[in-house]
């Protein structure tokens, strides 16, 4: 099922070099589409976030950029060459996934082989200490807590000076503070002029890291924009109340985006402005009782965002407990 | 922009690349002193077990140096196969090895430094075998009443690594295939037959012709001829060094297409 794209941002004043595209690209595993001709172009000095919800896509767009994957068809270039040429990668930065360190190799002994494929890597006393890992140089990964792990992958995406850094949901399941220390470092690889290209589940993150966000949702792009226009559109509340009036009159408010009713009468609706919605419901003297606005989540936004179609009216007809 | 590669040095080299795996490789192998030292013991407990006791064998030199070439080769084999080859099963399962596919290193480096960190361990496993046939067998006979060269010793030890190469080909083929559970069974069902009709646990002057023939067109037994030969200097067959490289040539090849079809395991 094609998804309309929601907002389309003129790309023409992006004037910077690209140093990576993805152009009509496809990839399907056995039944399954992963990717349905999806087209994306990395701007030199951009920090760009990719959200969509599990399955979406994001990781296999990752794997065919960094070299992992062969596209089915469609091309994709990194540093204009193929990503599976290893030259191609030599400018890249990417980070394993979660936990995923070699268990015996010391710290010290994992950044040294990592920085001996790149020609001119940072001095691998000097990242431990820029990510505060010196004092455990010479234990082996294996040893490391969870968030210090995550600090040396992301430490051994930037060890080779990469001009464009690939992270995968670089901090899921760290803590509040951890979270922060990474983001500084990621702010200052950003600062001095370097490409950002990141996935991740969480709104948050990707404000504080991006520049510009670009949805996807089955395997093709269905929303790119700055962080601001891809916020507005997915800050939505939900307005309740109990009603006479059937669901469908709401639909027709002009900031709503869907209306339903659930099964114990208490009639939602989705709005991208509770506040314009809650004046219309008193301006057209509309009898109702039990009013509660709420916020909706990033989830909530996100299915609203993602599965913009005529589906929607149903997937919210939820109790606003 | 000061830390933002602004100047282009040379990327590394290949050897550069090759040495920077084989240390990590070696030095994660290290790390676990279990799995060095049961395959390290592993032929010399077959040398002490089988051979030793058996007095007909011990007492002739050339029936003794047949014999330890024999489980020298079995001991690289089993090791190629399994630590080495299907080892890569459990690789590819491990997000880390997805990660080493995304630095700037071809497919070229890692597999070399495979390949060179099993002949390493392997070269470990040979010399208690060595030793322990010297000091408890009559081997040295051949060399010490000058009808054997000591030299065959050294040359011995580098033949048998790289007989072995064909089974390390032949494991990575079977490890880019399969998950490392089926891998195993796979290559345990491969393995032994191939072991024994190779004959490397029973001489193959004790086959029926049959067998004699059938095993003539095998690796293991063009293996096992070539490593008793560069040892003894009698058992090779006019056809076993072309056998061998005609193995390694096919077993090469299917361990390479092997690789290219691999595409990791399905992630999302």
């Amino acid at each position: 099922m094609k998804v309309p794209a929601l907002i389309a941002v003129p790309t023409a004043q992006r004037t910077t070099a690209v140093l990576a595209s993805v152009t009509n690209a496809t990839k399907s595993f056995g039944n399954t589409t992963a990717l349905s001709g999806i087209n994306l172009d990395i701007h030199s000095g951009e920090a760009l976030g990719l959200l969509g919800p599990n399955g979406a896509g994001k990781s296999t767009l990752i794997s065919l950029l960094t070299g992992l994957r062969r596209a089915d068809s469609g091309s994709v270039e990194l540093f204009g060459r193929s990503p599976l040429d290893p030259k191609a990668r030599l400018q890249l930065g990417t980070t394993p996934q979660a936990t995923s360190v070699p268990q015996t190799l010391k710290l010290r002994e994992t950044v040294d082989f990592v920085a001996s494929h790149y020609p001119d890597p940072v001095p691998t006393a000097e990242l431990l200490a820029d990510f505060g890992l010196s004092d455990m140089a010479e234990k082996q990964c294996g040893a490391l807590s969870g968030g210090q792990q995550r600090r040396l992958l992301v430490a051994l995406a930037l060890v080779g000076r990469p001009r464009l850094v690939v992270l995968d949901e670089p901090t899921t399941g760290l803590d509040v503070d951890a979270r922060e220390t990474l983001w500084q470092r990621l702010e200052e690889y950003r600062r001095r002029g370097g490409t950002l290209l990141i996935t991740s589940h969480y709104l948050e993150e990707i404000q504080a890291l991006a520049s510009r966000v670009v949805v996807i949702d089955r395997g093709t792009v269905i929303a790119d924009g700055s962080v601001d226009e891809i916020r507005s559109h997915v800050a939505i509340s939900k307005v309740s109340f109990k009603t006479q009036l059937p669901a469908s009159f709401f639909e027709s408010f002009p900031q709503a985006v869907s209306a339903a009713t659930s099964a114990k009468g208490i009639t939602t609706v989705v709005t991208q402005d509770a506040d314009a919605t809650v004046r219309q419901l008193v301006r057209e003297n509309i009898e109702f009782s039990g009013l509660e606005v709420h916020v909706a989540s990033l989830e909530e936004a996100f299915l609203a965002l993602t599965r913009h179609s005529s589906q929607a009216a149903t997937e919210t007809a939820k109790d606003p407990a | 922009m000061t830390t933002l590669a602004h100047r282009t040095p040379a990327p590394p080299t290949q050897a550069a690349l090759l040495k920077a795996h084989t240390k990590a490789q070696v030095l994660e192998q290290l790390r676990i002193p279990v799995a060095v030292i049961s395959s390290t013991v592993f032929p010399t407990l077959a040398l002490l077990f089988f051979v030793i006791p058996q007095e007909t064998v011990t007492s002739n030199p050339i029936t003794a140096l047949t014999a330890i070439a024999q489980l020298a080769l079995f001991g690289v084999m089993s090791s190629f196969l399994f630590n080495y080859g299907i080892g890569i099963a459990e690789e590819r399962a491990n997000p880390w090895n997805s990660y080493l596919r995304t630095l700037p290193a071809g497919p070229v480096p890692p597999t070399i430094a495979r390949a060179l960190t099993a002949m390493m361990f392997a070269f470990f496993a040979l010399i208690p075998v060595l030793i322990l046939g010297g000091l408890m067998t009559s081997a040295p006979e051949a060399f010490t009443n000058g009808d054997l060269s000591w030299g065959r010793i050294p040359l011995s030890v580098v033949v048998w690594l790289f007989c072995g190469l064909p089974f390390l080909a032949l494991g990575l083929f079977i490890g880019y295939l399969c998950t490392s559970k089926v891998a195993i069974a796979v290559t345990q069902v491969v393995f032994f037959p191939m072991a024994f009709a190779g004959g490397m646990m029973l001489p193959p002057i004790m086959f029926p012709d049959w067998l004699n023939t059938f095993s003539l067109f095998l690796p293991s037994r063009a293996a096992r001829d070539i490593a008793v030969q560069v040892l003894s200097g009698q058992g090779m067959h006019a056809s076993s060094i072309l056998c061998l490289v005609a193995w390694t040539v096919v077993l090469g090849a299917l361990a390479l297409w092997a690789n290219r079809r691999d595409q990791g395991r399905r992630f999302r």
